[in-house]
């Protein structure tokens, strides 16, 4: 099993976040994984991208042309990776931001109006838990709570407040993935 | 101890102070900044020394000061950094006083860019400064390694009094992965300082510890000295990670990131039925030449795969010796090769070969 999972979106939307507690949960769960940032001169607004990889055996590549799945949170990265996602993956879009659908029929595609429901939740920056929650779900290679425990072991303390809320958005995205 | 999910820059800092660093020396500069974020809370917590410098040249002054005194010390930098340090890492080595240096490679030549590179491999392994002289190299592949080599670059520092340098990339600076830290070791105590370390002279002779050597026949001496030691390093530090070459046909020679890329390279070889293995060097300086050789003469062809313009591929050739056909890929400008365009360079190489 390996999945290649890439969340990009502008700078701000928490993507990078978003797969770290990926990763945190699939190393919990004695997976091998790789976290790997876009990194460079960016700015608040710019683009904001992570690899996630999980695999039941030693990682090789950090980085994959072709995603199994990617979690799209606005237009410029729907544009960047919907192409770029592998038949029989799966694409999550942020629709609230992306007022556009794939034309693809070899993927499975989760359309997801994550900053609305987020804004409604109390807080338009855990749209990214939602559209994590979403993903993982239809993946099926972490169970929901594994993310939550990833949460409530390595959320910093300063955000430690958000913590319910952001459980809440994880199970919220789920939804979604039925 | 559990395994915890590092970035490679903080994984390298706090693993320097398992190690039992007493003191930090540097400057900022993308992609290694962490390094430093991180030591400059966690040293002085420890009631060691982070101290950031005006430049890298008064880094790697600071780092040749405190080695001659016999403590425990390092500096970090990126490409243009380190190009700046060359002058102290000559002093250094003629000097042989032991140091670590981090370099984590960025796109060059000039100020390039911050993105991964490895085309710092020439003037990390054969002109690391003036004069007849080399680093122990050692280039990590994953982040275990990382934190693994740093520790390993301390102890062989200072069995050889000499730099020893990780040779990472941005990349691995930059990403995340599950690894353990070994146990904190306790800091060597005053007393505890080498003999040949200046400490004050107090009831002994003094020692001295320069780089001029005035008199050309001692000079001689030196660098037949150091030639000495160097040779020693050679017969015994030589490391190297292979992987599916028992039964091997092709083989790919690469290292640091490029090098797992290539684990992922060979997988998907064998899975199309190509007899592909890798050999991934662990130190770029001493090379792992005689193996290299050996492996020559079992497999068909040789591709050597870098993050530069072909560097590493110089040495591969020097050791296989026209024993079979070396191809090079490679990608620059802080461009990482991926699996689906090394592949097909295997490909050809089989071609080539059959």
């Amino acid at each position: 099993m390996q999945e290649e999972i890439i969340i990009s979106g502008f700078g701000g939307q928490g993507t990078l976040f978003a797969g770290q507690v990926l990763a945190y949960a699939a190393m919990d769960a004695d997976f091998h994984v790789t976290w790997i940032p876009s990194y460079g001169p960016e700015m608040r607004g710019g683009k904001a991208r992570c690899t996630v990889i999980i695999s039941d055996q030693e990682i090789g590549s950090p980085l994959v042309r072709r995603p199994s799945a990617a979690i799209v949170m606005n237009i410029p990265s729907f544009e960047a990776f919907e192409p770029m996602v592998k038949p029989g993956g799966l694409l999550v879009v942020n629709q609230s931001l992306i007022p556009r659908r794939s034309e693809r029929d070899d993927i499975r595609v989760l359309y997801v109006p994550a900053t609305e429901l987020a804004t409604e939740m109390g807080n338009a920056r855990v749209a990214n838990m939602i559209c994590l929650g979403a993903l993982t779900k239809a993946l099926g290679v972490l169970p929901l709570e594994a993310l939550e425990q990833a949460l409530d072991h390595h959320l910093a303390e300063r955000h430690r407040k958000w913590l319910p809320l952001n459980k809440e958005a994880l199970r919220k995205g789920a939804e979604f993935a039925l | 101890m559990a395994k915890e999910l590092w970035e490679g820059n903080a994984a390298i800092a706090e693993a320097a102070v398992r190690a039992g660093v007493e003191a930090f020396f540097g400057y900022p500069i993308t992609p290694q900044t962490e390094i430093l974020e991180h030591l400059s809370h966690r040293l002085p917590e420890l009631g060691r020394v982070f101290l950031q410098a005006e430049s890298e040249v008064a880094s790697i002054n600071m780092v040749y000061g405190a080695a001659c005194a016999g403590a425990r010390v390092m500096t970090s930098s990126s490409s243009p950094g380190i190009s700046l340090m060359q002058e102290g890492f000559s002093y250094i080595a003629c000097s042989e006083v032991p140091a670590v240096i981090i370099n984590v490679m960025r796109g060059g030549p000039g100020l390039g860019n911050v993105a991964p590179s490895q085309g710092d491999y020439f003037q990390a392994v054969k002109m690391a400064g003036h004069g007849d002289f080399h680093p122990i190299v050692l280039a990590p592949g994953n982040i275990q390694e990382a934190i693994d080599l740093t520790v390993l670059a301390f102890d062989l520092a200072d069995k050889y009094r000499t730099i020893a340098m990780v040779l990472a990339d941005g990349s691995l600076g930059q990403m995340m992965e599950p690894a353990e830290m070994p146990p904190m070791r306790p800091v060597r105590k005053p007393e505890e300082r080498p003999a040949w370390a200046l400490t004050g002279a107090k009831g002994r002779k003094p020692n001295i510890i320069t780089s001029l050597y005035l008199v050309e026949e001692e000079l001689e001496k030196v660098n037949l000295r150091l030639q000495a030691k160097l040779r020693e390093i050679a017969a015994n530090e030589v490391r190297w990670k292979e992987y599916s070459t028992e039964d091997a046909e092709l083989l790919i020679v690469a290292f640091g990131t490029v090098g797992r890329v290539c684990q992922t390279v060979v997988r998907e070889a064998r899975e199309k039925g190509l007899k592909a293995g890798l050999l991934r060097p662990i130190t770029v300086w001493p090379f792992p030449s005689a193996r290299i050789a050996e492996l020559a003469r079992q497999v068909r062809g040789i591709l050597v795969v870098e993050m530069n313009a072909g560097q590493m591929v110089e040495d591969v050739r020097l050791a296989v010796e026209g024993r079979c056909p070396v191809r090079f890929y490679g990608r620059m400008g802080g461009i990482i090769p991926l699996p689906d365009e090394i592949l097909p360079k295997l490909e050809e190489l089989h071609q080539e070969t059959r």
